[in-house]
């Protein structure tokens, strides 16, 4: 054979198992949602995406009374003001983007093959204030919870369609190391999040319901009345692994990231309802 | 400027509901900062009034149990399209705010 | 001058002898001593003259049963008894039990609803005023510390 003809090969080799690799994710989404429903048959699908509030009545009831008039109003606001202001160069964060507003919470988080990693919507928008010479906004800042909050608003009703392309070198592997993650015990309790998530969705830990992981990131960002701000994803996954007594990773870590992807391709065919109102 | 009140007002018939959400941290003065450990000072919405055309209709005194970013909603009676309704607090330290809206 | 002017004051009694002056909703002082106040009947004393209520089965109180969260507990009261001259909330174990008090106009329902704090497990009570007594009814709302709520 020649040099040429065995690289060929075995490039082709590569892409073929990468290809049987990527039936992967589909078939890992599907039993996921599958375990849920078998565990919850009365709770429709689409449900899911409510998260404890499909599986407990009484704080359900509750949800809905603040859902009246949810304090999240306020940060889409805010949000909006963000989004549309003019920047010093005169132009805004929209211009960043070049899509309608109400897609753009559904291009993230994506595998970024040039970067050879995953980007969230949090780091796109600093990617897009950094080019214009801007400071990047915290991550766990209220100016940068609130843009997602607004984009999340303008979103709903969007189905999740998070994608792990076979063509993207790398994009597998960062699925597979945030399921890693996901399934990886931790910390002085030395639990996993789908000990919690998975195993024991239902049950209570003192006194909190355990939510199911199916549906996580449709509502974020979030209210938390307990602490009456705004708060991300990527913080409420800092917030478990506190509470699991792990030292928790930096927000937008390349852990937290992939863990995001992971999460968010489990929660695909499910609507986009953010931002949400939560304890 | 986000405003700090926010109203919902819907008629059906001849009754408005009312519902208001107000921005305000509504300290109760028993919560420490948890970077300096000092005690947060109380700040909360002491007074807060409804009225519709001028009158007052609803008059509520609050305390710090009160939730953060206090909602109320209530009903009244004899409203129609055009009526002028508006929301006014006062907060322990003497600040104010109001937000005036017309009924659809 | 009205004979109604010259009627003491007695916990419970209703006064209707001034009940052709129409009632005038007062933009009054905040009642600084009935919200400091340690115990529900306390500030029921500071507030409304007494803390004899009649209980009442015309007022309907939706609270939770267990609060999500004690920072945020929904509470709507209505009721069904007539000219109701305003609602009030205590919460018995509150360190300071008298939350809020909301006075009514004649054209308002009594239908409110609002969003307060509970300290710990409590029973919560809605306290209603009207021109023929101070009527009452509770319940038990139980709030828990969570266990990764974070």
């Amino acid at each position: 054979m020649t040099k040429a003809a065995a690289a060929f090969g075995s490039i082709f080799a590569i892409l073929l198992v990468q290809q049987a690799a990527l039936a992967g994710p589909e078939e890992d989404r599907a039993a996921f949602a599958a375990y849920y429903q078998s565990r919850f048959p009365d709770i429709p699908f689409a449900e899911f995406a409510n998260g404890i509030y499909a599986i407990d009545s009484d704080a359900r009831a509750q949800w809905l009374e603040i859902e009246e008039f949810p304090p999240y109003e306020f940060a889409i606001e805010v949000g909006e003001a963000i989004w549309s202001e003019a920047l010093p160069d005169g132009s805004s964060l929209g211009d960043c983007f070049q899509q309608p507003v109400e897609d753009i919470r559904t291009l993230f988080p994506r595998f970024d093959a040039s970067r050879g990693e995953v980007v969230t919507l949090e780091v796109a928008i600093n990617d897009c204030r950094v080019a214009r010479d801007l400071p990047p906004l915290g991550y766990d800042s209220q100016a940068m919870i609130s843009t997602t909050a607004y984009l999340a608003f303008e979103a709903r009703g969007k189905i999740l369609e998070t994608r792990v392309s076979g063509n993207q070198l790398g994009a597998l592997a960062a699925y597979e190391a945030g399921k890693r993650f996901y399934y990886t015990k931790r910390g002085q309790l030395n639990f996993a999040c789908a000990d919690c998530h998975v195993t024991s969705v239902g049950q209570y830990v003192r006194a909190d319901r355990l939510s199911a992981s199916l549906g996580h990131p449709t509502h974020f960002p979030v209210y938390r009345s307990k602490l009456g701000t705004m708060i991300s994803l990527q913080q409420r996954f800092a917030g478990c692994i506190r509470d699991v007594r792990a030292k928790p990773f930096e927000l937008q870590s390349v852990e937290y990231r992939n863990l995001e992807y992971f999460l968010n391709y489990m929660s695909n065919g499910l609507e986009l309802n953010g931002p949400g109102a939560r304890k | 400027m986000a405003s700090k009140i926010k109203v919902k007002a819907k008629l059906s018939g001849d009754i408005a509901e009312i519902k208001t959400l107000m921005l305000h941290p509504m300290e109760t003065g028993a919560r420490k900062d948890p970077d300096t450990g000092a005690l947060v000072p109380m700040h909360h919405i002491t007074q807060l009034t409804l009225t519709k055309n001028g009158e007052p209709i609803v008059v509520a005194n609050l305390s710090t149990a009160v939730a953060k970013n206090p909602y109320f909603s209530c009903k009244v009676r004899g409203a129609k399209a055009g009526d002028t309704l508006k929301i006014s607090w006062v907060d322990n330290l003497g600040a104010t705010d109001e937000l005036e809206t017309v009924l659809g | 001058m009205h004979a109604g002017r010259r009627l003491v004051l007695k916990g419970g009694i209703a006064l209707a002898a001034l009940v052709s002056f129409p009632r005038i909703l007062l933009a009054a002082a905040w009642p600084d001593k009935a919200f400091s106040s340690t115990t529900a009947g306390q500030a029921m004393i500071d507030l409304l003259g007494t803390d004899q209520t009649t209980p009442s089965d015309q007022i309907r109180l939706k609270v939770p049963e267990i609060a999500e969260n004690g920072a945020v507990v929904p509470v709507t009261i209505s009721t069904s008894l007539e000219n109701v001259e305003s609602i009030s909330i205590v919460v018995e174990n509150n360190p300071r039990p008298l939350v809020a008090t909301f006075e009514i106009s004649p054209e308002t329902l009594p239908d409110i609803s609002s969003r307060i704090k509970m300290g710990e497990t409590s029973d919560v009570m809605a306290v209603v005023k009207t021109d023929a007594g101070i009527f009452s009814t509770s319940k038990q709302v139980k709030v828990t510390i969570g266990g990764c709520g974070g």
